[in-house]
């Protein structure tokens, strides 16, 4: 109990609860929800990631693949076999862990670069398989029909059920990520992070903490990935899995700091609010990608431990306030 | 009672053969000095026996139990220990959580709380509880090589390998660290370590092992040893040399 009162893991539930009220306070609530909505996505889906690349240290650049298998599922449930969007949310992000289960057992005996690559290589595998399964649409994907939101009192009561849902998922997030790192297993999969070789020499069962971090990484984007393509009304193949969007969540845990709980949470505000501004400047409109590119280089080489990362690499007290 | 039985165990790298045919027991609660040239193979030999190396052949049985090529985690369970020659500080966390790994993970398997307590005493054991709280990498060598050290004792291990843990200390950092190994047997912790410091390894060690090219060329108290032959000749190439420096490591 103690755990919960900590600054390390109050100040990003606080950053999310705030942005996440903004909404209603604003006037023009529908735009300013969507926005919203975008932002604490990243925010989960970052936090998500940064399990295993930023506490394991295993970058998986292809991350996004489970957003893409857990909205699949859970979108394939709901128009077919006609479930409700919370056990649809459900089978998503376990589906998403069944199979990052599998692949783990394959690709976490690669190591650095290989297994960055091999993550692309799975990415790009899946999409390809989906594009062929007929039941799950093609390359064309499946549609919701418009029907389906009267179950929740129509589109309106839907897109806030569904923003409401996104805000309870990523603090649910933080809180699993924060207790991860202050655990006896987050411990372990930080001295993996450090030196994998030598976290076996001090006992540490290596495949088996891997394979959980994994599998937890890949849990929330699986459900996330069905809430969003509820909200979105369709699913194809070219939006769940889409490379770049995982990119952006590196962008974002490297902007903040990889391997804290708070630096996914600042890095992807950041990042949303740098990229809205682009997005309007006629300028840098076209020009998303590079910005993104560019940013991680000068990331990696004047900040590679990310802002909070620098933060606390400062002193011991800052260690304690952030996580 | 016999705690190690190393029984032929040879390692091969594809035509290179590092460890030869080595046969050895080690009695518990025995320091047992580990010597010969650069590349003898020794700490090939300690990689066999905590099974970061599977051996080509042979057999290492703790305890009663073969654990030839078992994982090295498993090897950490059972209650074996090591310190690195070069040593390998996980540099992100703090000294203490470094510390804590091996509490956590090592034969004990503790709660994080406890964990930490273990931790702390091991610390001040090694003398670096003032340095708890600050990043591992920010240490330099000889404070690196007591986190070793503690992180080893932290596992609280029923075998301790140390690979040349005196290596790059100063004089009164030597002192300090024979001091702390002294200690370490007293607790009844069986130690097997690997040392290139003649007079440190004499004086602590109650029996020495000599490898030469992988090969078990002498085997004895550190007397025996320093008076055979082969092992002056294998040690430097030049018995006159090697006698004259005897003389003035006693000295
Ligand atoms: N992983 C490896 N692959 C190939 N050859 C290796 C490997 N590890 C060690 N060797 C070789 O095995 C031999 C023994 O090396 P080892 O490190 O065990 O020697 P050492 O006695 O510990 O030497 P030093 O006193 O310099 O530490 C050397 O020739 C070394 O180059
Ligand atoms: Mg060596």
């Amino acid at each position: 109990m103690k755990r919960l009162f900590k600054p390390g893991l109050l100040i990003p539930i606080a950053i999310i609860i705030v942005l996440a009220i903004w909404p209603l306070l604003s006037g023009n609530s529908a735009s300013s929800r969507e926005a919203m909505f975008t932002l604490i996505m990243s925010m989960a889906l970052a936090s998500s990631l940064n399990i295993i690349l930023g506490y394991t240290g295993y970058v998986s650049f292809g991350h996004i693949v489970f957003f893409g298998i857990g909205g699949y599922a859970g979108f394939w449930a709901i128009t077919v076999l006609g479930w409700h969007i919370l056990p649809a949310a459900l089978l998503g992000g376990l589906i998403a862990a069944l199979i990052a289960w599998l692949l783990g057992l394959a690709v976490l005996r690669l190591r650095g670069a290989y297994f960055a690559l091999a993550t692309i290589g799975i990415l790009e595998a899946m999409k390809a398989l989906v594009v062929n399964l007929d039941f799950l649409g093609g390359p064309v994907g499946m549609e919701m029909h418009f029907s389906e939101y009267k179950r929740y009192g129509g589109p309106m009561q839907s897109l806030w059920m569904i923003y409401w849902s996104m805000v309870i998922l990523a603090i649910i997030v933080v809180v699993v990520s924060y207790f991860i790192k202050t655990s006896k297993f987050g411990l372990g999969l930080m001295a993996i992070r450090e030196d994998e070789d030598a976290a076996e020499v001090m006992g540490v069962i290596t495949p088996r903490a891997k394979t959980w971090a994994y599998v937890l990484s890949a849990v929330f984007p699986g459900i996330i990935g069905v809430l969003f393509f509820f909200k979105n009304g369709n699913i194809e193949p070219g939006d769940a899995f889409r490379l770049h969007f995982s990119i952006e969540w590196i962008v974002m845990i490297m902007l903040g700091g990889a391997g804290t709980v708070l630096g996914p949470i600042f890095g992807g505000g950041v990042y949303q609010w740098l990229r809205k501004t682009l997005l309007t400047s006629p300028l840098f409109k076209n020009y998303q990608l590079v910005v993104a590119g560019v940013m991680l280089l000068l990331i990696v080489l004047f900040v590679p431990t990310g802002v909070i990362g620098w933060l606390r690499a400062r002193s011991a007290k800052l260690r304690r306030i952030f996580e | 009672m016999k705690i190690l039985e190393i029984k032929h165990v040879t390692k091969r790298f594809g035509g290179l053969t590092a460890v030869n045919n080595v046969t050895f027991d080690l009695e518990e609660g025995e320091i047992l000095g580990l010597i010969g040239p650069n590349g003898a193979g020794k700490t090939t030999l300690f990689n066999c026996i905590n099974g970061v190396y599977k051996p080509t052949e042979g057999q290492v049985i703790f305890k009663g139990q073969d654990i030839t090529g078992l994982p090295t985690y498993k090897s950490a369970h059972i209650g074996l220990s090591r310190t690195h020659q070069i040593v390998r500080p996980l540099n992100e966390l703090t000294v203490l959580e470094n510390a804590m790994v091996g509490a956590c993970y090592g034969r004990e398997n503790m709660k994080l709380s406890d964990a930490r307590k273990t931790a702390m005493e091991m610390l001040a054991f090694v003398g670096m509880e003032e340095r708890f709280d600050v990043l591992a990498g920010t240490l330099n060598v000889a404070q690196k090589k007591r986190l070793e050290m503690a992180r080893a004792l932290s596992a609280k291990p029923y075998l301790l390998l140390l690979d040349e843990v005196l290596a790059g200390l100063n004089t009164a950092e030597v002192t300090h660290m024979l001091d702390t190994i002294r200690k370490i047997r007293e607790q009844g912790v069986t130690i097997i370590m690997i040392e290139h410091i003649m007079h440190a390894v004499m004086s602590l060690s109650d029996r020495l092992i000599v490898l030469n090219y992988g090969s078990l060329i002498a085997e004895g108290s550190p007397e025996e040893v320093s008076q055979n032959p082969e092992v002056i000749e294998a040690y430097l190439g030049d018995p006159d040399l090697a006698a004259r420096l005897l003389e003035e490591d006693k000295a």
